[in-house]
């Protein structure tokens, strides 16, 4: 096996035997970026110079024989959406286009301080807003299993680069399901920590109420170490919440007995792909057949997951996004008449058409009038939803559904449509409302070839449970280790 | 739930500084009354007794409307040092005397 393909625990066992280097390590990403780096088009940026300094810093640490991080040295990649001090992050936006940050996110500093190594920033569909990455104003992020398909969104980017091994893990956000629908699509672990986890200082801000920033990896091993160098709460981020942070590796357990897994009836309906609710559902016979219980559950408010979000969602995202004026940031507008057209011509050029579709149903959504009947009744279907989620976790321990009602759709095939766009989103939402914490890890493969993920989800703080269940369903199959041979001779 | 007209739409953009041409007005308007058309699902929901939910910890509240019991995220109130203020405008699009520039707003013939 080459190097880039393996994961951060088995890397870290390397680098502390000395039997690789950090630059070493680095030269081999940066190879595996030059084979099929073109092909996939997973980063906006490449850092290949911050990437070699770091690493000779924690080459030096180990070379001294000093008690490294495990994530000393490791190959991570960043969501464009992260702000990285002194290097380009756009959000995939042409308005932040020649924006450099004058600080780090606070996740920045965490992994500067673990010794972690940045390999580059990776796509996005703009300001985070999308199912499939084909919102980017830059480039289309094509799916390392399948060119001609979409690695998922917001955060394709740093799915696909994982997948296609350009990068060991990787940061992302989760809004609505940007990290555990795109992990799903490209068959690699992702997760999404219970909102107030992770401090979202320097994270571009979307939708205040439901953003936060997760992981990225190959397996649920690196998923547990990533979540351990980023969690806590932190002064900078007021709605990062104060409650102790676990060793995440605790809950690395290959035992599932005793515990209770619920299956919300209303994820397996009939718009759900057969193939994906079979393969889901084998997946749960594989945790019952190790000694969980399994029961059928309801979620009664689910259909209504969808509504909601796309009013809270915009809403926030209409209130965020005022503050893209051409004034202190950004693109501007060199010809206005006056500041209020300089405003609008600024704004009008610099996003493209998803997010002013967003900033027109938030406006509209809080605008005089409309308020009451739209954002407020989101508020109350919200209250609902969560109460869905509050009643099941009396009963069981954590919840199991399918990540993506569809694997990876062709590229162009939705885009025409935003509402069916928006559908993509009809199993991860839900949970967001409540907050939860919730993983996607490969339970297999379409009759095509494509990815499928198990979405896990538990009550909030309790990533422990779910890292559980996710490892030992890990450790008792072995999708997670298929790699998507990528076609780098075919027609891109 | 109401829907939104191509006027709705002119207005909505106003509110949010966008500014569209009739082609375009007339997109989003279509597209808006789509979304808020299936957003209208909502409407089956009795929701008079439901509280709101504007946050999912709602042991800390931070601005307006504390529920009973929260606890509210205050920081001491110490100064200290912010970004050095060169570094803050690197990426203005115009700047001047150490201000953000931007275009006139003062008539000057008064």
């Amino acid at each position: 096996m080459s190097l880039y393909e393996l994961t951060a625990h088995a890397l870290h066992e390397k680098l502390k035997n000395r039997e690789i280097t950090a630059v070493a390590l680095v030269e081999s990403i940066y190879a595996r970026i030059a084979e099929v780096e073109s092909h996939v088009k997973g980063y906006l940026t490449l850092t290949k110079d911050i990437a070699l300094e770091q690493a000779s810093h924690a080459d030096a640490g180990f070379q001294k024989g000093d008690e490294m991080p495990p994530l000393a040295g490791i190959p991570i990649a960043i969501k464009d959406v992260i702000c990285t001090k002194g290097v380009r992050t756009t959000c995939g936006s042409k308005i932040l286009e020649n924006f450099v940050p004058p600080y780090d996110a606070t996740v920045m500093t965490k992994l500067h301080e673990h010794g972690v190594v940045m390999v580059g920033k990776t796509n996005m569909d703009e300001f985070a807003m999308g199912s499939s990455t084909e919102n980017s104003a830059y480039q289309i992020t094509h799916n390392p299993w399948n060119l001609d398909t979409i690695p998922g969104g917001s955060s394709g980017g740093s799915a696909a680069v994982v997948s296609a091994d350009t990068a060991v893990c990787s940061l992302g956000s989760d809004t609505g399901g940007s990290i555990r629908q795109p992990a799903a699509l490209c068959g690699v672990v992702g997760m999404k920590p219970t909102y107030g986890r992770v401090s979202r200082y320097g994270l571009v801000a979307f939708a205040s109420s439901l953003d936060q920033i997760g992981p990225f990896t190959k397996d649920v091993t690196d998923c547990a170490l990533l979540l351990n160098a980023i969690c806590g709460s932190d002064a900078l981020d007021a709605t990062s919440v104060d409650v102790p942070v676990p060793d995440f590796t605790r809950g690395l357990i290959n035992d599932v007995q005793g515990l209770k897994i619920g299956v919300p009836k209303e994820y397996f309906t009939p718009a759900l792909d057969t193939e994906i609710a079979d393969s889901v559902q084998r997946a749960i016979a594989v945790l019952e057949s190790l000694g969980a219980t399994v029961e059928e559950i309801s979620l009664p408010h689910t259909e209504y997951a969808i509504a909601t979000y796309y009013i809270i969602a915009p809403a926030e995202a209409s209130a965020n996004l005022a503050r893209y004026d051409g004034v202190r940031y950004g693109y501007r507008n060199e010809n206005p008449e006056d500041l209020i057209g300089m405003y609008k011509k600024t704004r009008s050029e610099g996003f493209g058409e998803e997010v002013k579709r967003r900033i027109m149903l938030g406006t509209f959504a809080l605008s005089a009038g409309y308020q009451d009947a739209y954002y407020k009744k989101a508020q109350k279907a919200r209250t609902l939803i969560k109460s869905d989620f509050d009643a099941a976790f009396e009963k069981v321990d954590v919840i199991a559904t399918p990540t993506s009602p569809t694997p990876a759709f062709k590229i162009g095939e939705r885009t025409a449509d935003p509402l069916q766009m928006y559908l993509s989103d009809v199993m991860t939402t839900p949970a967001s409302h409540a907050g939860l914490p919730g993983i996607s890890v490969p339970c297999g493969f379409v009759q095509s070839g494509l990815p499928i993920g198990l979405q896990l989800l538990g009550p909030p703080f309790a990533e422990e449970k779910v890292l559980r269940v996710a490892y030992t369903f890990e450790q008792n199959t072995e999708h997670h280790r298929q790699k998507p041979k990528i076609q780098t001779n075919g027609v891109v | 739930m109401a829907t939104i007209t191509t006027d709705g739409v002119r207005h909505v953009a106003n509110l949010a500084r966008l500014e569209f041409n009739d082609e375009e007005t007339e997109h989003f308007t279509e597209q808006l009354a789509r979304i808020l058309e299936y957003i209208g699902k909502l409407n089956e929901l009795e929701t008079d007794d439901v509280p709101p939910t504007s946050h999912i910890h709602p042991h800390q509240v931070f601005i307006m409307g504390a529920q009973e019991g929260a606890a509210h995220v205050a920081k001491p109130d110490v100064v200290k040092p912010s970004y050095p203020r060169e570094e803050v405008l690197v990426n203005a699009p115009e700047a001047e005397e150490g201000y953000f520039g931007v275009p006139r707003v003062v008539d000057r013939s008064h």
